[in-house]
């Protein structure tokens, strides 16, 4: 059987530009949030968010800020006009896994190296911008990159097209589970020996007032936090009110071992399970017991062929909602008398929730977890509303051995990934 | 006419991001500036826009040089 490995990494998270900036805010406990500069959100019930810091001043950054996101950096202004930012977003993270991965300048490694990048609602915000202009001056003013811009696959096109790699182009729409299913997905392509490579991850850029207003509307958002944005997000809390959105993009370089191993690359982790299910029970609220989160850690723990104890540590799916902790119950129950030995913790309490990124992101936090044998924080757990023998990893970072960690990631209409990875030898 | 070649030459390059020095009245949007099919369909809505003209799908097909976008909008407006 063919094994796959983490040979780069790429991050554009509300925490900064880069791995490594991101990363060195979450073992700090930083959180992104603020209020939302993107756009006047005065009328909304929902004013704060997590966006990305940008040299501009949007979401906190500056050109003096660390970490702040440079869009010119990542694409001409000509061609920034022919993208959605959700594409703009996986490009630079693709950019920065690429380089990492240093993959040989060889087009029969190109044409073996595939793109599965995600997003969970795509263009949305150039969605909303091209129906109003519409509306105003009439179907001739549509812009020929409206389509090409907003199709949620353009991540992959764009990204392939950058860098020739014309393996599989394949794309993911599962929602807030998109970029586990990426990974997963990807790493199943590398297996199954449609590609010794794959580019994947997912991206996400739903901070405009369509996205907004709609997840208010779902009733899904924290509205009682608009005066100290950096609390909103805070699962497991007893005073947590809902998610808190955010933006960015995770992307991971997949190789399959022995490919990654001739090249000599640098080996991050092995992806070693990967599971998968539905709840068949509503479009946007996890079944009532965690049965379909439970099922689809069972599936990836039997797909990887481990035992409970190995797992030191979960990255939850935990989005500060009602959720957090029917997550946690089935966390336990796969566990058994084995929780108390491991770590959970939300990095959502930090970054927000970045929907179709999520996933991807958090798997990247999982990976750098295990290569630094630390387990992030979970910030804003100041009153714990569950009892329970997991440790939630509360305020601050905290050394943990470990050898194997997993990441969860659950979406609307009852979608259920898991993806778990063990550390490089 | 040297208004009109002048807002053109404006819209192509910012819309291009192409060098000014490039955008001669010969230039051709493909061939010379880097622009593909889709930029060119873009560059023709937005001469209407500045314009206030109405470009057919057909003329717009024959309009590939600054020159021919000229010569199209000298007419078409009276000029």
């Amino acid at each position: 059987m063919r094994r796959v490995v983490v040979t780069g990494l790429g991050l554009l998270t509300p925490l900064g530009q880069g791995v490594d900036v991101t990363w060195k805010n979450i073992l700090a406990g930083k959180s992104g949030a603020g209020t939302i500069s993107t756009f006047d959100a005065t009328d909304y019930g929902c004013q704060v968010a997590f966006e990305i810091p940008r040299v501009d001043g949007r979401g906190g950054g500056g050109p003096d800020v660390e970490g702040s996101f440079d869009p010119n950096g990542t694409m001409a202004p000509k061609d920034q006009r022919k993208v959605d930012d959700f594409i703009l977003y996986a490009m630079a993270a693709a950019d920065e896994a690429v380089k990492d991965a240093n993959l040989p300048d060889d087009e029969e490694v190109r044409l073996r190296t595939g793109v599965i990048i995600g997003s969970g609602i795509g263009g949305l915000a150039t969605i909303e911008k091209t129906a109003l202009e519409m509306a105003e001056k009439g179907p001739r003013r549509v812009s020929p990159f409206f389509i090409p811009s907003a199709l949620i696959n353009l991540a992959s096109g764009q990204v392939s097209i950058r860098y020739g790699f014309k393996g599989p182009n394949h794309s993911v729409v599962t929602a807030c589970a998109t970029g586990a299913h990426a990974i997963g997905d990807a790493a199943r392509l590398i297996k199954y020996g449609d590609a010794d490579v794959m580019i994947a991850g997912g991206a996400e850029a739903s901070i405009c007032p369509l996205g907004i207003a709609g997840f208010i509307a779902c009733r899904a958002m924290a509205t009682d936090f608009n005066d100290a944005p950096t609390t909103a997000s805070r699962p497991y809390d007893r005073n947590r009110a809902g998610f808190v959105m955010g933006e960015g993009a995770g992307i991971l370089v997949l190789e399959e071992l022995e490919h990654a191993k001739a090249r000599g690359a640098k080996i991050y982790a092995e992806v070693i399970g990967y599971g998968l299910s539905g709840d068949a029970y509503h479009i946007t609220a996890p079944s009532e017991d965690g049965d379909g989160g439970l099922r689809a850690m069972k599936a990836a723990v039997k797909d990887a062929g481990i035992d409970v104890s190995e797992i030191g540590y979960v990255n939850a799916h935990g989005t500060s909602t009602m959720a957090d902790g029917l997550e946690l119950g089935a966390v336990e129950r796969l566990l058994g008398d084995n929780a108390k030995n491991a770590m959970m913790s939300s990095t959502k309490s930090m970054t927000g929730h970045l929907l179709g990124a999520a996933g991807a992101v958090e798997s990247i936090f999982t990976i750098l977890a295990l290569r630094d044998q630390t387990a992030p924080p979970t910030i804003n757990l100041d009153d714990p509303e569950f009892d329970t023998p997991i440790d939630l990893v509360p305020h601050k970072a905290k050394p943990k051995a470990m050898e194997v960690a997993m990441s969860n990631s659950f979406g609307f209409g009852g979608t259920n990934a898991c993806v778990i990875f063990r550390r490089a030898p | 006419m040297s208004d009109i070649l002048e807002r053109v030459r404006k819209i192509v390059i910012e819309h291009l991001d192409a060098d000014p020095e490039k955008v001669t009245e010969k230039a051709s949007f493909i061939d010379d500036l880097g622009a593909d099919s889709l930029d060119n369909v873009e560059l023709v809505m937005a001469f209407e826009e500045e314009f206030d003209i109405e470009i057919p799908d057909d003329a717009a097909e024959h309009i590939q040089t600054v020159g021919d976008a000229v010569k199209f909008i000298s007419e078409k407006s009276g000029g």
